[in-house]
């Protein structure tokens, strides 16, 4: 098991942003985190990193979170980035070396050449040298990959990877990611289109504060597990959902 | 005379008076970079401002232990608690109110008491108080060698620090939360900065006064970030401006009577980041 969640609970001031979420993933899988708005799945992947403090438990690999972390790669939220930043594509993923060289340690031709070989991963090898600002939203999210390549990760967490990309860059990145997977690594995504979870991911954990359903896509993406995360507002959701079997699917 | 100055022929004094303020304007305009990055600007202006109850203070103990109530170090000892006492101000405040609120209140008090002292101090008439209100807006005018040094040395081991932090700290500045994932821990890096800035603002309080100290922190590193993309590449044309600023500004004050440091070093920068917007203005940093 990749990651194993028990029980994740978290207060923020008076609201309950996780209520004792509990799920599992599998190495080589790739889930989607799918639930409303303020179910606290961003919250979730934070809590999971120790980024907040949150109680319950976590497991990596077997082992605390903390040990595994070089194994463990975050992308965070486009929203969340600074993108005037005076920083290149080759700088950011040299940050992912920085475990390596370490504090005073010098980027030396080894060190570079890892680093555009994880560019090469994701198809950005060409970018090196300019400015993350001056690159499409889904060039930036091959860059944050490649950061996490050249980091050594097999264990993904991203936080909206789709936001704000147009549909062909959507592509781009899922088989950017789907190649990784193949490789062995595991990929947790925060997903907010339902049209096409079934697509891109083969696992699925629903979440609404706590865990509402977690599963292959095909048993647990289901009618009635959505309609428990989503409540009734997700009739007037434009993905058209049909209402029959419990093991009907959304449209892709 | 101004072109004796700045040529160093001014006189051994006010030669190495322009290099120390020199090095004074790099080691603002590196730590300045990194601060902006890291949104904090303000933060240093409020640190600076709650320097002078501690110069106050300072003063009136040394006078009081019968030593001379102008002596640097022993000032900046004092200025240093008071300004660590007001960023933990700002940082307790914050956890109610927005930071800049809480930086605009804990700025404004801090240098109300400061003020306050100072006028009481000089109304007491002892211990030579003439002088002491070049902390407010600087002057190397007459600036000792030793106070030279001082600011030189200090300047230089800024800057070398800097250095060799120059990659945890882009890192927290740009993704905190992947800089603590890759083992950067970004309270100590925050902190690491502010203890750098406030050795700047301290060194600097002869030189530009600790009013306009932001100006030197801010305006190099604003227009240097207009002209690079990388953060090493920012903070080191930062440090060149402040370089540069801080050399003519400290030898232009020196041979003009009465003309205060402070000023003509941040108009200086003023002008440089005005020459920045004309050229590079319509570009996107």
């Amino acid at each position: 098991m990749a990651l194993r969640v028990q029980g994740l609970t978290l207060r923020y001031n008076e609201v309950l942003a996780l209520d004792g979420a509990s799920a599992q993933f599998p190495i080589g899988s790739m889930t989607a985190i799918i639930g409303p708005n303020g179910a606290g799945k961003s919250t979730f992947l934070k809590s999971v990193l120790g980024l907040v403090a949150a109680a319950g438990t976590v497991a990596a690999f077997g082992g605390p979170v903390a040990q595994s972390m070089p194994r463990i790669a975050y992308v965070p939220q486009r929203a969340a980035v600074d993108w005037s930043f005076p920083v290149r594509v080759i700088d950011v993923v040299l940050m992912g070396c920085y475990r390596k060289t370490g504090l005073l340690g010098l980027i030396d031709a080894a060190t570079s050449a890892h680093a555009m070989a994880a560019l090469a991963r994701v198809g950005m090898q060409d970018f090196a040298r300019r400015q993350i600002g001056a690159l499409s939203g889904g060039q930036q999210q091959r860059v944050f990959l490649a950061r996490a390549l050249a980091q050594g990760a097999d264990l993904f967490l991203l936080d909206e990877p789709f936001a704000g990309v147009d549909a062909a860059t959507e592509a781009a990145i899922i088989a950017v990611l789907k190649a990784l997977r193949k490789d062995g690594a595991t990929i947790i995504a925060v997903h907010h289109d339902l049209s096409s979870v079934a697509a891109y991911f083969d696992r699925v954990l629903l979440m609404n504060r706590r865990t509402v359903a977690e599963g292959p896509v095909a048993t647990t993406f289901t009618r009635a597990a959505l309609a428990q995360a989503y409540g009734p507002a997700l009739m007037l959701d434009p993905t058209d959902l049909r209402s029959e079997g419990p093991t009907e699917r959304p449209a892709a | 005379m101004i072109w004796q100055a700045l040529l160093l022929q001014a006189g051994y004094n006010a030669a190495l008076v322009s290099l120390g303020a020199a090095l004074l304007g790099a080691a603002a305009g590196a730590a300045g970079a990194f601060l902006t990055l890291r949104r904090r600007a303000l933060m240093s202006d409020a640190m600076a401002h709650a320097t002078l109850p501690g110069i106050g203070l300072a003063f009136l103990a040394m006078v009081a232990l019968g030593g001379d109530g102008r002596f640097l170090p022993g000032l900046m000892l004092g200025a240093a608690l008071t300004a660590a006492a007001g960023l933990w101000a700002v940082q307790r405040l914050a956890r109610q109110m927005h930071e800049d609120a809480a930086t605009g209140a804990v700025l404004a008090s801090f240098y109300g008491a400061g003020i306050v002292i100072l006028t009481l101090i000089q109304g007491l008439g002892t211990g030579r108080p003439a002088g002491l209100e070049t902390v407010l807006l600087g002057s190397t005018a007459g600036m000792l060698r030793a106070d030279a040094l001082v600011i030189g040395f200090g300047g230089l081991a800024v800057i070398c620090a800097l250095w060799s932090l120059r990659r945890p700290l882009a890192m927290v500045a740009f993704d905190p939360l992947h800089a603590r994932m890759m083992g950067v821990n970004p309270r100590r890096m925050d902190a690491t900065l502010m203890a750098l800035v406030l050795a700047v603002v301290l060194v600097g309080l002869n030189v530009t006064g600790l009013i306009l100290i932001v100006a030197l922190l801010v305006t190099p590193a604003v227009s240097a970030r207009m002209w690079s993309t990388t953060v090493t590449g920012t903070a080191t044309l930062s440090a060149v401006i402040g370089a540069v600023c801080g050399y003519i500004g400290a030898a232009i004050s020196a041979s003009v009577p009465d003309l205060p440091t402070g000023p003509v070093i941040v108009l200086l920068a003023a002008g440089g980041f005005g020459l920045t917007l004309l050229i590079r203005g319509r570009r996107d940093g």
